[in-house]
């Protein structure tokens, strides 16, 4: 039982929390997080030295933790737009089930933790990277860029292109071209990605008040944006072959991809104005999470090969 | 000063001990992520310093 001043239950601010740890679990954007996970395993597996493998592990742990770190601050800083807008509204701030501040508390903790223990279990190469892609994401992009330019999306996804630099980084000790393409290929796969759930979620990005590139340069402007970086995007996934840490195999695997993205792409370019369902554009959205998730399987999968002596030649 | 008791809701106990759990099973998971880090990073060398 708690006691209380009375001056301080007049306060606007006393409550006794109803939040669950599975709210706290959900200010970590698990979903994103996953995908960081992946990428920075990946980063890691294509790393030309084999790690401890308890330490890669722990390594791994402490970017996902980083990254949900940053996801925190993220929603301690945007509570007030998540508040306006349907995909985000039930989050645990807007919704009242965490305060602003234990939000921001926990964001913070997370962060010194998850860097202290990646800079002391692999190297402060990788600590410092992680220390980085979370300012980068907590500070560059949501608390500048989101609010203040319709190109926050393509400068702040160099956070999200980051994982697989400090995964390389955690095992190498370096930052090298190989760690750089990956981070190419993520950092031109963002704008599109981001650009077609802006399209059909314009009226929401409206309401909230945040400058995307649809509500700022309009549709058509958009759609050839997301076309444009579709190309790039697609040569971007060849790279790793010409590159040489990535078979032919792997090669012909990601031109597929690349295709498949640039056809959906078109379709996003062909659709009407008055397309109200803008299906191509959920479809491009939905396929730019697989072609992701699949091309960085590709290469899992052709170092793997490589590694068992597999190898279809480079 | 005038002071009076807040009783706490049955959700608002419930939430706690369920957050009181979580930090408790964060804290150990820390502490052995810690530890048998250490162990896998400096090996036997660990154990090898003058009494």
């Amino acid at each position: 039982m708690a006691l209380v001043d009375q001056e301080h239950m007049k306060e606007a601010g006393y409550r006794l929390s109803e939040a669950t740890p599975g709210d706290f679990i959900a200010l970590l954007k698990p979903r994103v997080m996953s995908l960081v996970v992946f990428t920075a395993f990946v980063g890691m597996a294509m790393a030309p030295a084999t790690p401890n493998p308890l330490l890669a592990l722990i390594a791994i742990a402490a970017i996902a933790v980083g990254a949900g770190a940053s996801g925190a601050l993220n929603m301690w800083y945007d509570a007030d737009i998540d508040a306006v807008m349907s995909r985000t509204k039930g989050r645990p701030v807007p919704s009242g089930r965490v305060t602003p501040g234990e939000a921001l508390a926990f964001g913070l903790v997370l962060s010194a933790l998850s860097v202290g223990v990646l800079g002391l279990m692999a190297n402060w190469v990788a600590g410092a990277l992680l220390a980085f892609t979370i300012f980068f994401y907590a500070v560059i992009y949501t608390m500048w860029l989101k609010r203040s330019t319709p190109q926050n999306i393509v400068i702040g996804g160099a956070a999200g292109a980051l994982p697989p630099v400090v995964g390389w980084a955690a095992v190498t000790g370096t930052v090298s071209v190989e760690s750089l393409i990956l981070f190419l290929i993520i950092f031109l796969w963002t704008p599109p990605h981001f650009w077609a759930l802006a399209l059909f979620k314009s009226a929401d990005y409206e309401r909230a008040g945040i400058p995307m590139l649809p509500n700022v340069a309009g549709h058509a402007a958009t759609k050839k944006q997301i076309f444009i970086y579709a190309l790039l995007l697609a040569a971007s996934g060849l790279l790793p072959v010409w590159a040489g840490f990535a078979s032919l195999a792997y090669g012909a695997v990601a031109a597929a991809l690349g295709v498949g993205f640039v056809w959906y792409s078109w379709r996003v370019l062909q659709m009407p104005e008055s397309d109200q369902a803008m299906k191509p554009a959920k479809a491009l959205f939905g396929y730019s999470l697989l072609y992701l998730f699949v091309l960085f399987t590709a290469l899992l999968a052709d170092r793997l090969a490589a590694s068992l002596g597999f190898g279809f030649g480079s | 000063m005038e002071q009076e008791f807040v009783k706490p809701t049955e959700a608002q106990l419930k939430a706690r001990r369920k957050r009181s759990v979580a930090i408790a099973l964060a804290l150990i998971a820390f502490v052995i992520v810690v530890y048998v880090g250490s162990l896998a990073k400096f090996g036997p060398a660990l154990f090898d310093r003058a009494m």
